[in-house]
Formats: C-alpha cells, sequence, structure tokens
C-alpha cells in the first residue's frame, strides 16, 4: 500500500506525465526513493504509460537509467512499442548477468518479437543464472514444437550429467513443453 | 552485530569477500567511485563505471545480503587530466539517481589548481541535489591537505556537517574536528590506520561523529578491518551499543542526510526457490 504522501507524490508525477513535456522525467528518475523500493517498478511503469513514452524516450531513459530504471522500462515496453522497434533494448538487459533485467526482459514483448535463436539462448540463460522458468511470458506457445530448443535443453542435460551436477529447475518442465501435443 | 562499510570499492572485490563481510556482520555498505589504477583516458569510462555502481554491484551485493548505495564524482587524482574533466558535466544526471548518498570521493591528491577547481565544484553539485560530500585527504603531504580541504569546504555552501573527512590520522584528526565535519578513518593492514590506533583516536574524540571504514580496493587492503575494529573496541572496554554507534548508526547518520538511503533488504535472495527475482516483475 502507498503512503498518503507517496500517493500524492506519484499523483502529482502522473499529472505532469501527462502533459507531454519531459518535465516528467525526473520523477521517473526519483520513484525509489519516494515510492519505496517495492513500489517503484509500479510507478515508474505508470508514468511510462502516462507520458506515452516512445521507443525514442524509452530507448534514451533505458541507456541513462540505473539497473531498476531499465527494469521498468523492459515492463513498460508492451503497453508502449507495438512493433519489434525496442528489440535492442532487451537484447541489451539479456546480455547482462542481472536475473531483475533478465526476468523482465523476457516478458510479452519478447514473447511476441524476439527471434527464435535469442529466445532459445534467453531461455538458456534463465536455467543458467537461476531465473524461473516461470517468468518468462509466452513460454507454452512458444515452446510447442521447437526441436532445436529441444536438442539444446538436451545437450545442456547431458553436459551437466557428464559433471555430476544437478539439472536446472525448470529445464525438464521446459523440455516437455517442446514436445508436441500428440495428435489423438 | 551489524556493520555499515561507509567506503570501500568492491568493484575490485570477490564474492568470497561479500560472503565473508557477511559472516562478519557487513550487512550494508558506501561504494565511492574511484580511481581504477589503470589511467582513464575519457568521460566515456567513467560513465561505465557510474553505471556499474548504479547496477551490476548493487545486485551483486544483493547476492549475499548486503546493501549497496554509492558515491559518484570525478576522483582527485584524475582531475588532472584535462581528457577526463568533461565529466563533471555529465554528473549533474547520475548524481539525481536512488542509490546516489553522497558526492565522492573527492578531496586532494597532489594539491594542484586543477584539484582546487574539481573539489569546489564538486561540493557545489552536492549542494544543488540535497547530498553530502565524501572528502578524502590526501595521502602525500597530509596536513597541509586536510588545512586545504576545510578552507575549500569552508568557502563552500556545503555545512561541515554534510561533509566527512576521510583518511584521518592522529595529525590530523584534531583539526578536523574542530571544522565540524564527520571523521572517517581508514583501517588498512600495512598504511592508514590499524585497529588498535583507531580504538586510541575513538577514546580520546568520543563515539560521536566517527565513522570507520575498511576503504578495500584492489591494492593490500582487507574488507574486515571495520570488524576487526569492533572486536577491539569490544576488548578496550567500549560497548556494544558504541560499537554500533561506529559501525552502524553514525554511517547511516552521515549517508542518511541525502534521503536516499534504504536498509530495507530481504534476506539473501535464493535464485532457485524463492521469487525475489520476480518483485515487481508481474
Amino acid at each position: 500500500m502507498l503512503t498518503e504522501p507517496t500517493r500524492a507524490w506519484l499523483d502529482s508525477a502522473l499529472g505532469e506525465a501527462a502533459t507531454g513535456t519531459p518535465a516528467w522525467e525526473p520523477y521517473f528518475v526519483a520513484a525509489g526513493r519516494h515510492c519505496g523500493p517495492a513500489h517503484a517498478d509500479e510507478a515508474r511503469t505508470r508514468l511510462l504509460r502516462a507520458a506515452g513514452a516512445g521507443p525514442d524516450t524509452l530507448a534514451r531513459l533505458y541507456h541513462h537509467g540505473t539497473a531498476a530504471e531499465r527494469r521498468a522500462v523492459l515492463l513498460a515496453l508492451p503497453a508502449l512499442v507495438p512493433g519489434p522497434e525496442a528489440l535492442p533494448l532487451v537484447e541489451d538487459a539479456l546480455r547482462t548477468h542481472d536475473t531483475t533485467l533478465i526476468a523482465a526482459a523476457l516478458g510479452p514483448y519478447a514473447a511476441t518479437h524476439l527471434p527464435a535463436h535469442a529466445w532459445r539462448h534467453a531461455l538458456l540463460k534463465c536455467l543458467f543464472t537461476g531465473v524461473p522458468v516461470t517468468a518468462v511470458a509466452g513460454l507454452a506457445e512458444r515452446a510447442a514444437g521447437d526441436t532445436e530448443l529441444a536438442r539444446m535443453l538436451i545437450d545442456h542435460a547431458a553436459e551437466r550429467t557428464a559433471a555430476g551436477r544437478p539439472l536446472p529447475d525448470g529445464l525438464s518442465r521446459v523440455l516437455a513443453l517442446t514436445t508436441p501435443a500428440e495428435e489423438s | 552485530m551489524r556493520i555499515f562499510d561507509p567506503h570501500i570499492h568492491m568493484t575490485s572485490r570477490t564474492t568470497d569477500d561479500y560472503r565473508a563481510m557477511y559472516d562478519a556482520g557487513v550487512r550494508a555498505l558506501v561504494e565511492p567511485s574511484f580511481w581504477l589504477g589503470q589511467p582513464r583516458t575519457s568521460p566515456a569510462t567513467f560513465l561505465d563505471h557510474f553505471d556499474s555502481l548504479l547496477g551490476w554491484e548493487p545486485f551483486r551485493a544483493a547476492q549475499h545480503g548486503i546493501t549497496h548505495h554509492c558515491a559518484l564524482a570525478l576522483n582527485p587524482k584524475e582531475a588532472n587530466d584535462p581528457r577526463c574533466v568533461p565529466v563533471l558535466d555529465e554528473l549533474p544526471r547520475y548524481l539525481a539517481k536512488d542509490g546516489v548518498v553522497a558526492v565522492g570521493e573527492i578531496g586532494y591528491d597532489s594539491l594542484t589548481p586543477a584539484e582546487d577547481t574539481a573539489l569546489a565544484a564538486q561540493l557545489q553539485l552536492a549542494a544543488d541535489h540535497g547530498l553530502p560530500a565524501l572528502v578524502h585527504t590526501p595521502h602525500r603531504d597530509k596536513l597541509t591537505g586536510l588545512r586545504r580541504t576545510i578552507d575549500v569546504v569552508r568557502e563552500s555552501v556545503l555545512p561541515p556537517d554534510r561533509v566527512l573527512l576521510d583518511h584521518l590520522n592522529e595529525t590530523t584528526v584534531k583539526e578536523a574536528a574542530d571544522s565540524g565535519a564527520w571523521l572517517g578513518f581508514s583501517v588498512y593492514p600495512d598504511t592508514k590506520m590499524d585497529e588498535h590506533r583507531t580504538v586510541a583516536i575513538l577514546k580520546e574524540y568520543g563515539t560521536g561523529r566517527i565513522l570507520v571504514n575498511s576503504a578495500a580496493d584492489w591494492g593490500r587492503s582487507d574488507p574486515l578491518r571495520t570488524r576487526a575494529v569492533a572486536d577491539a573496541m569490544l576488548v578496550a572496554g567500549f560497548t556494544d551499543d558504541d560499537v554500533d554507534q561506529v559501525l552502524w548508526r553514525n554511517p547511516v547518520a552521515f549517508y542518511g542526510l541525502s534521503g536516499r538511503l534504504h536498509l530495507d533488504l530481504p534476506t539473501p535472495p535464493d535464485l532457485h526457490e524463492g521469487n525475489s527475482v520476480l518483485r515487481g516483475g508481474e
């Protein structure tokens, strides 16, 4: 729950954002200390939506942002960018090793736009870094019938087994999703 | 025992250090931006360093149950390189960030006119952004450097009680204390202070405005020296509350002046079973 001063701060920030001038951007930057870490993602994504931030603004805010600001941009992509223009931001986040960024990058926007090769590597990276595969949007739909993903998962399982290490959580679940449903 | 290391360069340290620090009681730290050992040649590499202190390093610290905040600045040594000075123009947008709790570390290295300019400009930036300043005192010609530092602070708009004078020792503590600033002591294996000399200073000057740090970096240094000071304080007859004041409440009070200190980190996240990585991600 937001406290009353925090709600007032956010209302005023959202009002600025709705005017369409860049005066709202300092609110986006300072949302963490005004709303608290637990509410910062929501406050920032609401600001981005209220401002109707387009791909250029989102890219600038992302590249000038802290990890928390970058995460908010990634979370807002599905609502704000209909086409694939913002994919470089997703790809940038997927190159990091920050699991909060990786998880945020694999939302519905990536499910719709991320090309197959990059999506498969992202999924494998989740298994490597411990991001729960339940964080991946559209997992069942994209994994279904993906024989190349299945091969990668089986190879990874073989590598882990050869090393005497346990399989990562989620691997068998994703592997099962790659199997086409049996025809009745 | 809870410990807040108010000055440590974790970028130069390993995950084993994070683990050992947690085991020793460290739950929070501030990492000031600094000289990387290899001189920089452009502002762009400062920005990558700043981004790291606002992204990767807090994430890494959180994996070990430690909250990470930072101080950002053009460091004194590189203030002398004209190729680096333009980073001052980029600092304002960084000083607005959550997680930045001070301007620092600034101060003197070789006591040059270029360092005068950078120090004064960055004390002004601290005042402009509602931040305190972490000001180190130079390794060479320290007492002269301290006096010049205090003069520049007096000429600035930043009140002395929003300044932490760091790397102090027996020869500089009195004048630093008289200035009204907070007093920082860096405890090292060979150089700077050791834990027993630090305890002696705490006996003479009291626990009210003294902060103790490891200032650990890529050199011969030890991230557990904060704990060593705490243990030495107890052996010397200080109470648990005295230790808590010096090793926790004083750094919280100083960096809390920023209004941006958040110490509510949950227990170390378990990436395999917990859902902490999903927090806010739905």
